[in-house]
């Protein structure tokens, strides 16, 4: 695919390759940089597989501190950087740039504190975002974002993307369990945002921070907020004869007042997909199923249980199917959230992120059926429906580039129709470079202009992550 | 993921297969999570993904091995963790397996290397060469941390460290011969006998053929077998490792015709992997690829034999065995539950190590060429195992065993000696 456009590399930049990357090896311990040309094509790369370039050099620095120096070094010489924590974005958050230095993350990957008496826990940012939760489990908490990559992704993404995950619906997402950072600015500078307590003095610059795409600094340690573990829990699936009437339930529950912890939805391709990795059990005989999660004690669990039944019974449920025994929960959710990379087994995809109203909700699963079908693809959905963000998962062949292009050229016009019926182009993903160009389908220009003002008072020469988010024409000069 | 082949480069049936596993990779991140090398030290060209994207970028460009490439390749321990994790199904055992066979014909390893690798394929197995290599280190030992100080000798020294003590005596029982049934028969199979495990643990064998023939099962050690071909396979050096496969395939498919076989017994985990792989092995082989894949077929692990016997329930024991699961068996066998049954059946209270998915770092040859990673790993595990306040430590590799053992005081077993001594066999000698 090459639909997309990159900036132009700074030839100040690139014919310097050399001494840049002797200079960093200056400032880094021994191991700590990636620059034979081999091996960084590696990092050419993020889980958003059809684009791709090679970065200048990446960094593995151990330390806030190297970070700074990395970073004071690229400010100082105008070399672009691009973060980097476990390269799981599906936006291409973490695709480098011929120019670029990456900043990875991944060496520091340590839980600082757990403080179970303010009820939050300092991590280094290439924490994987399971791992905060498993290191708290065993006294009774966890970290409520849950994006469906938890065991590979990092804290520092997550803050990158303010990222959801199927527990967000009643939890929040990324930005209402984030406590606190600690900022690398581009110049080198280390600042502090938040900390323990539940505001802070001043501008809300980390509300600014959490979904900043890394251009607005690289976060190197994060203070989260732990939540206690609920009495119980329980998956319940909801079998529906097609996706119109699952999705209809869907705005009928949180129309009611209902707010379980997750609503999930699948619809005939993405359970069989599912299914044939996890064996979870999900009904096969239904077009459409829902994952409904509730919590609390056994009779908060009953009782909530009954009134989603009730409605779900308006809508023509055709199973309803509790899980057993925690085995049986569990299978269920890592069906779920191995959706994404099990559709490889049986073609390449994109995943789309569009967010809509749930009133729009069979509307816009009709719409992208149409479209998809326009295109003569294949889809699968799969996402977070009490959130209205939906994953239409578009299948395609990589290795033809003709399908390729149909399929991003599908995808754009779904997300377009999110837009159109009063939602946005992005629910936890990020714009990354994937949604750039549609920037301008959500925002007018005034809108535009003042977030990359604020993005340009962090970063005066736009060297942090470039390339991403804002469509390249019309930046300020 | 996009892959980039030339039809004339999928004419060769190796890229051709890994093209095939290219293909299914969707470039998710998930197995950078459980791979105990990324986990260690942190950089992808270090897990899974980094690896498979090295490996494509090098066949797609057929190119030959460089030392980058094979450093990275080298710190993979096989243990497969990555392919319990992987969601869209990449087989990433047998597209590593192709890796290694380019390096091995592509690459020229520097000197000390190159002997390292040649001593160890030339000795590790063949059970006498072995033995006198083991006996030889014994007098070797004090110049061990000598070696150690010079990093292409390293690996010497890591060896004569990991030589036992005391050298075991070969055990009677586990000679080739027939082992008929106590009682009325009710199975007939044959057992491996292995390389380096009958020098190390001749115990293992020899509490796997009393406990079967008590339970009515008549036990074949088959004479002239040969090492599994693990070892050197997990080193590129397939020419030798498919000669031990033919070689090995023909013993047991003489022995189906003798009496018939319903299972081929393998009491180390890392023979098992490779022996249910004889037939992918031997897949562009005419002559062996049919017989390959009905040899394939009857393998077991033993625990998995044994859990179709339907073992009676045995009074509480009292004592707590932490379960260390190797990778051959979970990951490489998928193995999970039936040694635990087993052992709980048995009378014994087991506990799951945290972090049980990742290894120990013994990895076949790995703990004597990357010391520093195994290191690393099995400081790790032996952490996770003492956390469970375990008598004993319980699994069914014998890599493992000799690993883990070097880390730790609490005695480290075969599951099956345990299982032996509950089902009316001795006590093994380390607990009394």
């Amino acid at each position: 695919m090459d639909q997309i456009g990159f900036l132009e590399s700074r030839q100040a930049v690139l014919s310097r390759r050399r001494e840049i990357v002797a200079d960093l090896l200056d400032l880094l311990p021994r191991g700590c940089l990636v620059h034979e040309p081999r091996e960084l094509v590696p990092f050419e790369t993020d889980a958003f597989v059809s684009y791709r370039r090679l970065p200048l050099a990446v960094a593995l620095p151990e330390t806030t501190q190297q970070v700074a120096a990395v970073m004071k070094y690229c400010h100082r010489y105008g070399v672009p950087v691009v973060p980097r924590g476990a390269g799981t974005s599906l936006s291409g958050g973490a695709i480098p740039q011929e120019d670029a230095v990456v900043i990875g993350l991944s060496k520091m990957s340590r839980i600082l504190e757990v403080d179970f008496a303010n009820r939050a826990a300092v991590v280094q940012a290439g924490v994987t975002n399971l791992a905060i939760s498993e290191a708290v489990s065993a006294d009774g908490y966890f970290y409520a974002p849950d994006p469906s990559s938890q065991l590979a992704c990092t804290i520092g993404g997550n803050i990158g993307m303010n990222s959801g995950g199927a527990h967000c619906l009643k939890y929040g997402v990324t930005t209402n369990n984030l406590l606190g950072v600690k900022l690398v600015l581009i110049d080198g500078t280390i600042v502090e945002l938040g900390g323990k307590a539940l505001d802070a003095g001043g501008l809300d610059l980390l509300g600014v921070v959490c979904g900043g795409e890394g251009q607005l600094g690289i976060v190197t340690e994060a203070t989260v907020r732990l939540v206690a573990k609920p009495e119980g829990a329980r998956p319940v699936l909801f079998g529906f004869d097609s996706s119109e009437e699952a999705g209809a339930c869907v705005a009928d529950v949180i129309g009611a007042g209902i707010i379980p912890v997750a609503i999930e939805f699948m619809d005939k391709p993405a359970i069989e997909i599912c299914e044939a990795f996890a064996h979870a059990g999900y009904p096969m005989d239904v077009e459409a199923l829902l994952i409904v999660e509730v919590e609390g004690s056994e009779a908060e669990m009953e009782a909530m249980l009954a009134s989603i039944i009730e409605i779900a019974g308006r809508h023509g449920v055709k199973v309803v199917k509790e899980s057993q025994s925690a085995t049986e929960a569990a299978l269920i959710w890592k069906g779920r959230k191995s959706a994404f990379g099990a559709t490889g087994r049986i073609a390449d995809y994109i995943c789309m992120d569009g967010t809509v109203p749930l009133g729009q909700l069979p509307a816009v699963l009709r719409g992208t059926a149409e479209i998809v079908e326009k295109y003569g693809l294949r889809v699968a959905n799969v996402f977070h429906a009490g959130d209205g963000n939906m994953h239409p998962l578009i299948l395609f062949n990589a290795n033809d580039p003709e399908d390729a292009a149909r399929a991003e050229a599908a995808g754009n016009e779904i997300l377009k129709l999110c837009v159109d019926v009063g939602g946005c182009l992005t629910g936890e993903h990020g714009v990354g470079i994937e949604k750039r160009d549609l920037m301008r389908h959500q925002y007018g220009d005034a809108d535009l202009a003042q977030q990359m003002a604020v993005r340009a008072a962090f970063d005066p020469q736009w060297l942090l992550n470039p390339s991403k988010v804002f469509p390249l024409e019309g930046r300020p000069a | 993921m996009q892959t980039n082949f030339t039809a004339e480069q999928l004419a060769d049936p190796h890229v051709a297969t890994s093209e095939k596993i290219l293909r299914k990779c969707v470039h998710c991140g998930f197995c950078t999570a459980t791979c105990p090398t990324y986990v260690t030290l942190g950089n992808e060209l270090d897990s899974p993904r980094g690896r498979i994207y090295l490996i494509k970028d090098m066949l797609e460009n057929d190119r030959p091995a460089d030392a980058e490439v094979v450093t990275h390749i080298d710190r993979c321990l096989s243990c497969l963790a990555c392919t319990t994790t992987c969601p869209s199904g990449v087989d990433y055992m047998h597209l590593v397996d192709h890796a290694r066979m380019h390096i091995e014909a592509t690459y020229k390893r520097p000197f000390w290397d190159r002997l390292t690798r040649a001593l160890l394929a030339a000795t590790l197995p063949y059970p006498g060469r072995f033995r006198l290599a083991l006996k030889a280190a014994s007098l070797g030992r004090p110049f061990a941390s000598l070696l150690k100080r010079f990093k292409p000798l390293e690996p010497f020294g890591v060896m004569l460290d990991l030589a036992p003590r005391n050298l075991a005596k070969a055990s009677a029982t586990a000679r080739p011969g027939m082992h008929p049934a106590a009682g009325e028969r009710r199975g007939r199979v044959a057992i491996l006998s292995g390389c380096a495990q009958p020098v190390l643990k001749p115990e293992i064998n020899a509490a796997t053929i009393r406990l079967l023939t008590r339970l009515g099962v008549e036990v074949v050690a088959p004479a002239g077998e040969v090492c599994c071909g693990s070892l050197v396979h997990h080193m590129g050096r397939e020419a030798q490792a498919l000669e031990a496969a033919r070689r090995n395939v023909d013993i047991w498919l003489g022995e189906i015709e003798r009496g018939g076989l319903d299972a081929i017994i393998i009491t180390a985990s890392g023979c098992g992997t490779t022996i249910k792989d004889y037939g992918f092995m031997l897949r562009l082989d005419p002559a062996y690829a049919e017989k390959a894949a009905r040899v394939s077929a009857l393998a077991r692990d033993v625990t998995e034999y044994l859990a179709t016997l339907d073992l009676r329930e045995q009074e509480a024991k009292g004592l707590t065995v932490a379960y260390h699961s190797a990778c051959s068996m979970q990951h490489g066998q998928k193995i999970t539950l039936a040694p635990k049954i087993l052992l709980r059946k048995a009378g014994f209270v087991v506990r799951d190590p945290a972090e049980g998915h990742l290894c120990c770092g013994s990895a076949g040859t790995y703990n004597i060429l990357q010391p520093e990673i195994s290191g690393k790993l099995k400081a790790r595990k032996v952490k996770n195992i003492e956390a469970t306040k375990p008598d004993l430590i319980a699994t069914g590799n014998i890599g493992c065993i000799t690993q883990i053992a070097t880390g730790t005081e609490i005695p480290i077993l075969h599951t099956v000696e345990l299982l032996d001594w509950a089902y009316g066999g001795n006590k093994p000698a380390v607990l009394s």
